[in-house]
């Protein structure tokens, strides 16, 4: 193979359909799409360990990573999302209705179908964005947009404005207890990754999503249920936005707080900062975890270096500009 | 006789490897209606386009009333005077017949659209034409033959002298098509030259007055229509086949058919098709592009919806057909165009081979879990078997050369072993190589008791290769010629030549 790129370069631009130039040893802009991702972080991380002395210590970095749970378990979801070719961005509707349907139910009910109905209720919600993406061909992007109109009325309906807040400790254990500082919902994050990035590279279904998003009718063409892979995507980025709202509930000890509106692009970011291609067919779950902590580090490395937070904004959006470009000249080729 | 209208010099175009159009000279008289004919990819919708400004000139030189031309658009060549009506039309469907005739000309005062100018001039035009088309009708409420109305005006009320009609009547009914043949022969009368492309042979003889005959992209010959019949015409098209060789074909065994299809109809494009594929046999579809040839290879497949008739194989009718229910049951399809329909091609060739599998296959996905190593095994001994390279399972399909991905998707079809293999357009974009290779294992295939529908605007292919051959003209099956049958035979029926007639109506 390494000939047939010697002869494209060798009869100049002109070819129409020159082979895959990215199949040499050099660094190609695949590369940096695919792998980018790892080297930032390392960088970041190392940087920050050096410049900080609090940024490397056990505390630190779980708190890191307890913040950033709920944008986690989202974001995660929505990479499954977007490799099948959609969007969610009714994520932040969700979580702020589940949240809400979860703090009713543990004080009207209790703490366990508190929990259970949370994610039934991103379920629900996820189910009927995917019908409306695929039944009604309304483009998936604008079907979320509409709906998470619906669904942040609908819960600001229950708390007309006021948080719901529970007394019961039992609550308050998801977000808060666990062992020592792993809180549980650490441990739910680092669980819903592993269980999803199992999903999209072992499982027939990640296949499907892949085979979805990269190429429809040749998927439909191959015998692959179209519609019902991507009704699926959708019903697990609702649960996972479900039991995100949850979490964050648990954490203060009421539902309602937060409109969850800073998560949808917060997700989104995390997800095309890892490289998934936001046309969908290529990406990965770890990828957009380390996306997800990248994101964190930069808040908490601007934080504890004491720069003004407008600073962090801007380089946070420098960056994800950065991440954006690299990943559409790499699609363009 | 006037001087030339239009002139070409040695005009080429090529894409990529393929040779469209080669050295062309040809001259077009004002004020006379000019076909251009051939078989599909002769070259005569490029040359038409390249006439028109819609395609570069490759080499050679277009000459306008003697004045070397270089159009660099189609709004370039329609300042010179030469308009193209497309196949597929380009007018704004949501605006007015009057808006669109004068889109981006429209008579200004002090900025503003001078509507009742505007009015008065549309009027005139109409006049002028004989024309009968609504004013103020938006056009997405007309038929394609008003919509093919519009653009006429259009390119009129713009000073057009020239117009190239790409294929004009493929959408229009036969009635449509009269009216349309008026219109041209009125528009002729009043100066305006005609560049008419088609591959229907009777509406060329009823309409030319001068014909050019182009094959594999030369001009064979060019002479007044008056002096051709369809079967000249079509002799010419053809020229004498140079016969390639093909696998020697096995005879298909005897016995009930595999696939039987009686009566499957969809409103307006397939109408009572009746069709028998026995084990082992290969049955060639020939016909013009858009005779219906595609679209009955995916209503076999249950890729496209079917309005009634039945399917059964082996015996057992197939019930409502959809892709993964035809894999289900072992009828695969390699579909017309790869990169479109058939392969993913940021995936490895492993996860391609095997997609359609996953469902039923317990070796290698056990309740959707993936076996990967078994996956990677069995897709390695199938490449090897296909002889693809690299013959790796884990390369990207994107990375690999057309006769290669063509390869992938047979590989795709057959890593299920299925029973019935639906080809339409087999070897398209691939080298003469890869092209060989297929056309052996279309041959192995059948011989180890595959039912094959082979689709392929090559015609050549189709006859070296099929049992049997049956022609679609117009979303029906019009005629069945058994192994080898003459090319002039299959032409005549694809273009719907009368048998007895030799001359034009």
């Amino acid at each position: 193979m390494p000939q047939a790129v010697k002869v494209a370069g060798a009869d100049g631009g002109e070819a129409t359909i020159a082979p895959d130039a990215s199949r040499g040893r050099r660094v190609t802009i695949e590369h940096v799409r695919d792998y980018g991702i790892i080297v930032v972080f390392i960088a970041l991380f190392v940087v920050l360990s050096i410049t900080s002395p609090s940024f490397l210590s056990v505390d630190n970095l779980l708190n890191i990573v307890r913040q950033n749970a709920a944008v986690g378990i989202i974001a995660c979801a929505a990479t499954l999302v977007i490799i099948g070719g959609g969007f969610d961005l009714s994520v932040g509707a969700v979580y702020f209705l589940a949240g809400v349907a979860s703090a009713w139910l543990a004080v009207h009910v209790n703490v366990p179908v508190a929990l259970v109905g949370g994610i039934v209720v991103g379920l629900l919600l996820g189910a009927f964005n995917g019908l409306l993406s695929t039944r009604l061909n309304i483009s998936s992007f604008l079907a979320t947009l509409a709906t998470s109109l619906v669904f942040a009325g609908a819960g600001a309906a229950i708390t007309k404005g006021f948080p719901i807040t529970v007394d019961d400790p039992g609550f308050a254990t998801l977000g808060t207890k666990g062992f020592g500082r792993l809180t549980w919902s650490v441990i739910a994050f680092v669980a819903v990754a592993v269980v999803l990035q199992l999903v999209l590279t072992r499982t027939t279904f990640g296949r499907y999503v892949f085979a979805v998003g990269g190429n429809a009718e040749a998927a439909r063409n191959s015998g692959v249920r179209v519609d019902r892979i991507r009704v699926a995507t959708f019903v697990i980025s609702g649960m996972a936005a479900g039991l995100a709202g949850i979490i964050d509930a648990s954490t203060v000890s009421s539902g309602g707080n937060d409109d969850g509106s800073s998560l949808i692009l917060a997700s989104i970011a995390a997800v095309a900062l890892g490289g998934t291609s936001i046309f969908g067919g290529i990406g990965a779950v770890w990828k957009t975890v380390l996306g997800v902590l990248l994101l964190a580090m930069i808040a908490n490395g601007f934080d504890l270096l004491s720069i003004a937070s407008y600073f962090q904004d801007i380089f946070e959006g420098f960056v994800i500009i950065v991440a954006v470009a690299i990943n559409s000249l790499a699609t363009k080729r | 006789m006037s001087a030339p209208r239009i002139e070409l010099r040695g005009v080429s175009k090529r894409f990529g490897n393929v040779v469209a159009v080669d050295r062309v000279d040809l001259s077009i008289a004002a004020a006379t209606v000019h076909a251009l004919v051939g078989a599909n990819g002769a070259g005569k919708s490029t040359l038409g386009r390249m006439i028109a400004g819609a395609i570069a000139v490759g080499e050679g030189q277009i000459l306008v009333d003697g004045e070397p031309v270089d159009f660099a658009s189609p709004r370039d060549a329609l300042a010179h005077g030469v308009a193209l009506i497309a196949q597929e039309l380009a007018l704004a469907p949501d605006m007015t017949v009057l808006e669109n005739v004068y889109l981006g000309v429209e008579p200004r005062k002090a900025g503003i659209v001078a509507r009742g100018e505007l009015r008065a001039r549309f009027d005139a035009l109409l006049e002028s034409t004989g024309f009968d088309v609504p004013r103020d009708a938006a056009v997405r409420t007309l038929s394609i033959a008003d919509q093919q109305k519009v653009e006429i005006l259009r390119a009129l009320s713009r000073g057009a002298t020239v117009i190239v009609m790409d294929e004009p009547t493929s959408s229009l009914t036969r009635d449509e098509a009269q009216r349309l043949h008026r219109l041209i022969r009125d528009l002729r009368t009043r100066g305006v030259t005609i560049v008419y492309v088609s591959h229907f042979l009777d509406e060329v003889l009823a309409l030319a007055d001068e014909v050019t005959i182009l094959r594999n992209g030369r001009l064979i010959r060019t002479g007044p229509a008056s002096a051709e019949t369809e079967a000249t015409l079509v002799t010419g098209m053809l020229g004498h086949s140079a016969s390639a060789d093909y696998p020697a074909r096995k005879p298909a065994p005897p016995g009930a058919p595999l696939l039987r299809v009686r009566g499957l109809r969809r409103a307006g494009i397939l109408r009572d098709i009746d069709l028998d594929v026995g084990a082992g046999e290969i049955v060639g579809l020939a016909g013009l592009v858009g005779s219906g040839r595609s679209e009955l290879a995916r209503a076999l497949f249950g890729a496209d919806p079917i309005d009634g008739g039945t399917i059964e194989l082996a015996g057992e009718p197939v019930g409502h057909l959809t892709p993964t229910r035809a894999f289900d049951l072992g009828i695969a399809m390699v579909p017309e165009s790869r990169k479109e329909q058939g392969l993913l091609l940021d995936q490895p060739v492993a996860a391609n081979t095997t997609l359609p599998f996953l469902r039923r296959r317990s070796r290698i996905a056990r309740f959707g879990w993936l076996a990967k190593r078994a996956e990677r095994e069995q897709v390695r001994t199938l490449l090897a078997d296909l002889s693809v390279k690299p013959q790796s399972p884990t390369a990207l399909v994107k990375t690999m050369s057309g006769g290669n991905q063509q390869k992938v998707l047979f590989g795709k079809c057959l890593f299920g072993e299925p029973r019935v293999l639906i080809l339409d357009e087999p070897t398209r974009g691939v080298d003469v190589g890869a092209r060989r290779a297929i056309h052996e294992l279309i041959g192995a295939l059948a011989s180890r008791g595959v039912g094959i529908v082979l689709i392929s605007s090559d015609l050549e292919e189709v006859l070296g290769l099929a049992h049997r051959v049956l022609v679609m003209r117009r979303g029906a099956i019009v005629a069945e010629f058994g192994a080898d049958p003459s090319m002039d035979a299959v032409m005549e029926a694809a273009f719907g030549v009368e048998q007895t007639a030799g001359a034009a109506q």
